[in-house]
């Protein structure tokens, strides 16, 4: 996908992915839109700059997930920070819940194309909870109840970036939402903030998670539209 | 890896509307030739654009509800009073139109013949469109995975591709309705929401290893999944797609 459009074109044409007979323009993006006769569109109030592209504004709380909604009991509850690490750091539910906390007021974003604004939560920054750790590691693996892998670049998950939430809007976290506690890094794609996290393991190299082995994009900038591999 | 077959960037494609049927009082299927599409696999999704004359733009994700047949692809839309775009798809689209599409999307949700069975799938409304791309497909392959459907609607006019899953029923695939609001005068079928219950006798069982696939609103996935890991099925042969009043 390093490949400029172009060739990537010539290769699909080549593999017979694309008619050789004008579409195949679309794929280095020359088309222009097609406006559809009598769309109007709702046209959300939001303030300017705060949905990306492709993005519409909900009060809901919609839920995406792979799998059936793990409930795992506080009592067996851990959260642990291993790989490339000099010694790996474990919290147990009240060791992590005595960790200084903070309430977070942000706009999230969902791949499947919801943003939702000034969300409140409360969390553990990861800054906190890599304190005091060693490591050459560049990137991290999030890891949850159920199997869930989610990657991200370490330098996204620090500088007050992102935190490990335990509640939203006041109550405690609903497991539908990840609960007891998920990742929160509201300037990705929601999928990078992993449900139901258990911990996070420091790589040296790039490990693709769970939707970024499954079409999704590695990376996730919603203001880049990263949606999906190639965006 | 479960990969997708996607190469290189997904980009918007033309597709030409050559049909659009209603399906239910609620549901219509708009069919599409999209020139140059790769090809998806049953279970995948795409995203829709429309673009405004002033080029204001609106997304939405949708569920391809046909088998893999060359350029051919169908979506069934609930249209959503309120909703941006699928009041549009639905009373507004004619064939002959032209739309934007892009896909397929989505690598895990998906079923093909070779990952064999038996095969659970378990679709609240318009959840069934999915899972509809993978009883097509099974019946075009000539394959007879063991394969039970329970689909929730709300009334017997509401059941979407009900015709056509009478047909398909039979051959390895059974075909079972709970009708949750209204029933027909004489119905006996199962007239409640999906439940434990309900699921252990539909079957099949989790000693029968099944792949299951449940699709739906929010609400509907979450007590089917739960149910079924609590009749003892594994977590992680159940596969769940979710959506909810805002994915119009």
């Amino acid at each position: 996908m390093s490949l400029p459009a172009e060739i990537r074109a010539q290769d699909l044409v080549a593999r017979g992915v694309l008619r050789d007979d004008g579409y195949s323009a679309s794929v280095a993006g020359q088309m222009p839109p097609i406006i559809s006769r009598g769309f109007r569109g709702r046209r959300e109030d939001a303030p300017p700059g705060r949905v990306p592209p492709g993005q519409y504004v909900t009060r809901d709380f919609p839920v995406l997930s792979a799998g059936p909604t793990p409930h795992t009991p506080l009592e067996r509850w851990d959260f642990t920070i291993s790989g490339e690490v000099d010694e790996p750091r474990r919290w147990t539910w009240d060791e992590f819940r005595g960790l200084p906390s903070e309430e977070i007021t942000v706009d999230i974003h969902c791949v499947t194309k919801w943003s939702k604004l000034d969300t409140v939560w409360q969390g553990v920054r990861v800054d906190t909870l890599l304190e005091g750790i060693e490591t050459s590691a560049e990137y991290t693996v999030a890891f949850s109840d159920g199997g869930y892998t989610t990657n991200v670049p370490l330098e996204d998950l620090t500088g007050g970036k992102a935190w490990v939430a335990f509640s939203y809007d006041g109550e405690p976290l609903q497991p539908v939402h990840g609960g007891p506690a998920r990742m929160l890094v509201p300037h990705l794609y929601f999928w990078k903030s992993a449900k139901w996290v258990r911990g996070l393991r420091l790589t040296p190299v790039d490990e693709p998670g769970f939707w970024e082995t499954n079409g999704y994009h590695n990376y996730g900038d919603p203001w880049r539209e990263q949606r999906y591999w190639g965006d | 890896m479960e990969g997708t077959t996607v190469l290189g960037r997904l980009t918007w494609q033309p597709a030409d509307v050559t049909g659009v049927v209603a399906e239910t009082p609620r549901a219509t299927t708009i069919a599409f030739d999209v020139p140059g599409w790769a090809g998806h696999r049953a279970g995948q999704h795409l995203d829709v654009r429309l673009t405004a004359d002033d080029g204001y733009q609106a997304e939405r994700s949708y569920s391809i509800a046909s088998a893999p047949d060359g350029m051919h692809i169908e979506l069934t839309v609930v249209r959503i009073a309120d909703g941006e775009v699928s009041p549009y798809l639905t009373d507004d689209l004619q064939p002959g139109d032209q739309i934007e599409l892009r896909g397929p999307v989505g690598g895990y949700f998906v079923w093909e013949p070779p990952l064999g069975g038996p095969l659970l799938l378990v679709a609240g409304g318009s959840g069934v469109a999915p899972l509809m791309a993978m009883i097509r497909l099974r019946a075009a392959a000539g394959s007879d995975v063991q394969t039970r459907l329970l689909l929730s609607s709300r009334g017997w006019d509401d059941i979407i591709y009900r015709d056509e899953l009478e047909r398909l029923n039979g051959n390895g695939l059974t075909v079972v309705h709970t009708l949750t609001m209204s029933q027909p005068p004489g119905w006996a079928g199962y007239a409640r929401r999906v439940d434990a219950e309900m699921l252990a006798e539909v079957g099949p069982g989790p000693a029968e290893r099944p792949l299951v696939y449940i699709c739906g609103p929010t609400p509907f996935v979450e007590a089917a999944a739960q149910a079924l890991v609590g009749l003892g099925h594994q977590p992680e042969a159940i596969k769940t797609e979710r959506f909810g009043p805002t994915g119009s």
